[in-house]
């Protein structure tokens, strides 16, 4: 899929949780949130992007995504 | 003319703990007190003769047919307008009663056509049963004199004396109308009425609209429609009230008039909105002469819209397409198959792609316009059959943020109210909604409520029509800026907590401290101050602070929302904005109070119930919780995949990357409700498989390979659940026109896939679906038919359904107060693109159009029109009428304009109902933070005069005569002798 919608959508996503005082909490908030709704093969892409560098992800998302896993085999 | 199965008890129900006794005719009866003494009598099986009476209707007391004598009281009272009290001796029948009587009905028929035989009312007609009844023989009074009968009358005396003793030609009756046959559904002939007042009572009381009036005094009395207009060009909303309460035939539907009575009489539930009301089919064998709406239906308790009562005729239009049909290309003509050849393609066909691209390549779509069952199996096909997760329902694209934010607070993705609950609500809080048009019987129900007393306020950027409308005004109308909901409940909220208006003994027992807390200092910022947010909102902080104290303080307060909160970049922010209002004021868990998300179509709730989404199986569980996962594996004999699958956009940028190749869509029509048109459609190009199932070649259809005949709802059973949780049945009236119902198909195309199913009657998935799901383990069609409808949960813990949620806890234990930071949209204006775009729905039409188009509604919108204020027109040099172009960064399309004060300047709004307009070439992939629901209601567009139609709706005309072409083109299946080599 297009990373540039990937990417918009956790923008989005992490913007919600951003107004969250507790940081730790606002990380959890979106890692829980593509982990529930997002497919996986959307969530290894993003992944995939945020190990290269993760360019235009909020500095949020980009935490979020690395403590998020990733089911290793997608058929 | 009312149903021909119900009993008319002649006045309304009485609701009172205490009971009175009395004799009637010698019976001893016991009523609750305030019965009518007409109704009393009605229930012990007394029928005293009536006319102007019925029990939809307060009582009237005018037409004096219904007199009775009651021990020790002068005179002859009506029975309609005397209540019962304790002791009274009352008769019914008296030689001096049956000359009244005789006398009254004597005059009745003086002024009455004598062509009963003829007529249309004729074996359910009131007033012929009255005349029988009392035992009318004869009329003294002739028809020469005055009288509304004829068309012509004699000429005078003085014109014969004139003409030296020649007989004059006859003269007009000035009394007389004619017919008035412009409303296309129902005729009006004034020479039949009796001026007994029914109809216009019933356009007050029932529809609340007011259109209907009797004109003159004495024997000129005559009911007309607002000025003596014709129906069709007054204000009368066509909901049919008035026809139901016609006595006689003066009001009669034109389906009646060419088919005559009914034979029997089936109850069913709407296809239409969200409200589902219940209707009796009334049939001639298997064609439907009328629909009446049902009396005891608990959504809609006997009323009806132009949509639910009359608009049905697409289900036998010509354009339903009854064979299934498969094509290699969207190019080809169709090829005419037999269903064993569709399913087995589709099968092979899928089978393939998932062993070319693997599992995950194919998926389904479900609609909220199919019943639970059928929603049950499509999800249960992709699920078990196809071994993913990839199904979504067309909730995805209206009130998937309701699901979210509901769940998030309150614990369950539902509203949490009954309908009938407005009756003890103080105060009416809607935003985002039109109830009047696109949930028109409820929304009557609200304006009776509103006219009885109930304050109001709206938020949304258009003046709808409740927020003026006959003996109803908004107390505050928050005219926003669109966009900015969750700002204006932002401030809503800070005045609720900053002039400590907070229901703090509710909070303190009913909700989470710590989540509380927090949303107090969040909300209390003074950046949320009304006055700080007005620049942005657009609404003058002093209406704020007003709206907010009035829904604090001013006793049962009850929200009601509907796509015009979901439909943005931030509605699930909203929806959950909403519960912290009604959670801070403590507006939840009793009657008259709650949250109340108005559900665009009929099945949306049941849909969402039924698993459609790709992350959760049925009763809203994650398809990773691993003991509810179990247990479907059980049932469904296969293991089941542990991960969410794509959502409908996904699956487009999934098409569009090469990696989902096949669909299977069950009445639903992507190509035209889905934001981005062209993103769509070149989706769907990209697949190899694309099957539809609907009644009509849709938008979608034409970019599909396998078309499959689906059924209307008029020929299965199942069940349909509604916007406040209520399931009720859909009744087969009439076999499928193309052989299977829905549910039938799927079921095929699961057997074809390798997957069994061996269901035998939708009872069955109802049972399964029950067996599996806590929400309605007590839930069968055997209970629905016991109770007329269920509200769930329905289970061990409510035998009977649940009126009500969180009563004494919310469903997640404790209610959570979650933070809603307003963020504004990306979707802004600039010099390019000045105005904004939200878009909405019209009574007469519903949804994409597919059904309302192809019935006689078109007369009242036969186009959509954008509105645009004056202000915006004049700078732009449009007038009403011109064609304008409206152009966003997604795509350009061309309307015809309505320059309306409707609208506030810089706003734009347009209906998405012909797909020729493409209003969704317009929008944009901008979409809801946690659901993806789209951003429909806006959208930055520029407006300019244009004298053509759009580069995109040439190409859409090109394309859909081309499909047209093709589809008369299909070649029916030559018998196998005549076949050459391949």
């Amino acid at each position: 899929m297009h990373i540039e919608r990937l990417v918009t959508m956790a923008n989005d996503i992490a913007t919600y949780f951003t107004s969250e005082p507790d940081h730790a909490t606002a990380v959890t908030g979106v890692r829980d949130h593509l982990t529930r709704f997002w497919d996986p093969v959307m969530r290894r892409q993003l992944k995939d992007f945020v190990t290269d560098g993760g360019e235009g992800l909020l500095p949020l998302a980009s935490e979020a995504v690395k403590q998020m896993n990733v089911p290793a085999v997608v058929g | 003319m009312l149903s021909i199965v119900e009993i008319d008890y002649g006045t309304p129900k009485a609701v009172s703990e205490k009971t009175v006794a009395l004799q009637i005719d010698g019976k001893s009866i016991h009523v609750p007190e305030g019965t009518s003494v007409m109704r009393a009598a009605a229930q012990a099986g007394i029928n005293i003769p009536k006319l102007c009476a019925t029990e939809m209707l307060d009582a009237f007391g005018s037409c004096r047919l219904c007199l009775v004598e009651i021990e020790g009281r002068k005179g002859y009272p009506a029975s309609c307008t005397t209540p019962v009290a304790d002791g009274m001796k009352i008769s019914t029948q008296t030689p001096k009663l049956a000359e009244i009587r005789r006398g009254v009905m004597e005059l009745y028929i003086s002024d009455h056509p004598l062509d009963c035989l003829t007529c249309p009312a004729n074996g359910h007609c009131e007033l012929q049963d009255m005349a029988g009844v009392v035992g009318l023989r004869e009329v003294r009074y002739g028809y020469e004199g005055a009288n509304h009968v004829f068309a012509k009358m004699p000429a005078s005396k003085d014109s014969q004396i004139a003409l030296d003793g020649r007989a004059a030609a006859p003269v007009a009756n000035p009394l007389f109308a004619p017919k008035d046959e412009s409303n296309p559904y129902f005729t009006f002939d004034p020479s039949k009425c009796i001026a007994c007042s029914r109809c216009v009572r019933a356009c007050d009381e029932v529809q609340g609209t007011f259109a209907l009036t009797i004109q003159g005094r004495g024997f000129e009395s005559k009911v007309a429609a607002s000025q003596d207009n014709r129906f069709l060009d007054s204000e009368c909303v066509s909901c049919g009230a008035c026809v139901q309460a016609c006595p006689t035939a003066t009001l009669s539907e034109k389906s009646l008039i060419d088919k005559g009575q009914a034979e029997h009489s089936v109850t069913t539930t709407c296809a239409y909105c969200g409200v589902g009301c219940s209707f009796r089919a009334e049939m001639k064998g298997e064609e439907i002469v009328r629909m009446v709406p049902n009396k005891d239906g608990h959504a809609n308790h006997g009323h009806s819209c132009v949509k639910g009562r009359f608009a049905i005729g697409y289900a036998s239009h010509p354009d339903r397409i009854t064979t299934p049909m498969i094509r290699a290309n969207i190019a080809d003509p169709w090829r005419i198959v037999s269903w064993d050849e569709a399913f087995a393609h589709v099968g092979s066909e899928f089978k393939r792609l998932q062993a070319k691209y693997g599992t995950h390549s194919v998926g389904g779509i479900t609609s909220s316009r199919c019943t639970n069952e059928e929603t049950y199996l499509v999800q249960k096909l992709v699920r078990a059959g196809f071994g993913n997760n990839n199904v979504d329902t067309c909730a995805r694209v209206c009130h998937s943020p309701t699901g979210y934010g509901l769940k998030a607070t309150l614990g369950e993705s539902a509203g949490t109210q009954d309908f009938d609950s407005i009756e003890k609500t103080d105060v009416v809080l809607v935003i985002g909604a039109n109830p009047t048009d696109a949930h028109p019987v409820f929304g009557s129900q609200m304006k009776q409520r509103l006219r009885a007393g109930a304050k109001l306020i709206v938020i949304d950027p258009r003046r709808i029509d409740l927020v003026r409308t006959p003996h109803i005004k908004a107390d505050y109308h928050l005219k926003l800026k669109p966009g900015t909901n969750v700002a204006v409940l932002n401030t809503l909220a800070h005045v609720i907590v900053t002039e400590g208006l907070v229901d703090k003994t509710f909070v303190a027992q009913r909700c989470e401290d710590d989540a509380f807390a927090k949303w107090c200092d969040f909300v209390a910022q003074d950046k949320y101050s009304p006055e700080a947010m007005e620049a942005q909102t657009g609404v003058p902080a002093d209406a704020v602070r007003g709206a907010a104290r009035l829904y604090a303080t001013g006793g049962n307060g009850a929200i009601y929302y509907g796509l015009g909160v979901t439909e943005h970049a931030q509605g699930s922010t909203t929806v959950m904005a909403i519960a912290n209002l009604a959670m801070a004021t403590g507006n939840i868990g009793r009657e008259g109070v709650g949250v109340n998300p108005l559900r665009g179509q009929n099945n949306v709730q049941g849909a969402c119930d039924m698993g459609s989404f790709p992350h959760e199986f049925p009763g809203y569980r994650h398809v990773s919780d691993v003991a509810t996962r179990e247990l479907f594996e059980k049932a469904w004999g296969v293991p089941l995949y542990n991960e969410p699958g794509l959502r409908i956009p996904n699956m487009f940028e999934a098409a569009m990357d090469g990696s989902f190749k096949g669909l299977y869509v069950e009445g639903e029509d992507i190509a035209q409700s889905d934001p981005d048109t062209q993103h769509v459609t070149a989706a769907l190009s990209a697949m190899e498989c694309v099957v539809v199932q609907d009644l009509f070649l849709n938008e979608t259809a034409k970019y599909a390979h396998v078309f499959l005949p689906g059924s209307s709802f008029l020929e299965k059973d199942g069940t349909f659940t509604n916007a406040e949780r209520r399931i009720s049945r859909v009744r087969k009236v009439m076999a499928p026109k193309a052989g299977y119902a829905d549910w039938e198909i799927t079921q095929k195309l699961a057997q074809a896939m390798g997957y069994p199913m061996n269901y035998e009657h939708p009872s069955e998935i109802m049972d399964e679906i029950a067996a599996l799901t806590p929400t309605f383990h007590g839930v069968s069609f055997d209970r629905i038919d016991e109770l007329g409808s269920i509200q769930w949960p329905c289970n061990e813990e409510h035998p009977d359904g649940t009126p009500v949620m969180h009563v004494d806890k919310f469903v997640r234990g404790k209610g959570r107060f979650m933070l809603t930071e307003y963020v504004p949209t990306r979707e802004k204006v600039n010099l390019e693109r000045p105005l904004i775009l939200t878009t909405g729905r019209i009574l007469s039409q519903y949804n994409v159009g597919a059904q309302t188009r192809r019935t006689a509604n078109v007369m009242w919108h036969d186009e959509d029109r954008l509105e645009i204020h004056p202000h915006d027109a004049e700078e732009r040099g449009i007038a009403s009428d011109d064609w304008v172009g409206i152009a966003s960064r997604s795509g350009e399309t061309v309307l015809r304009a309505l320059v309306s004060e409707r609208m506030q300047p810089g706003v734009v709004y347009t209906t998405f109902h012909f797909p020729e307009s493409g209003a969704n070439v317009i929008t944009t992939d901008n979409s809801d933070w946690a659901t993806n629901c789209p951003e429909y209601k806006v959208t930055a567009v520029q407006v300019t005069r244009v004298s053509q139609p759009s580069e995109w709706q040439k190409r859409f005309r090109a394309f859909s005569n081309e499909q047209q072409s093709l589809l008369e083109q299909s070649a029916a299946p030559q018998p196998a002798s005549t076949l050459g080599p391949a």
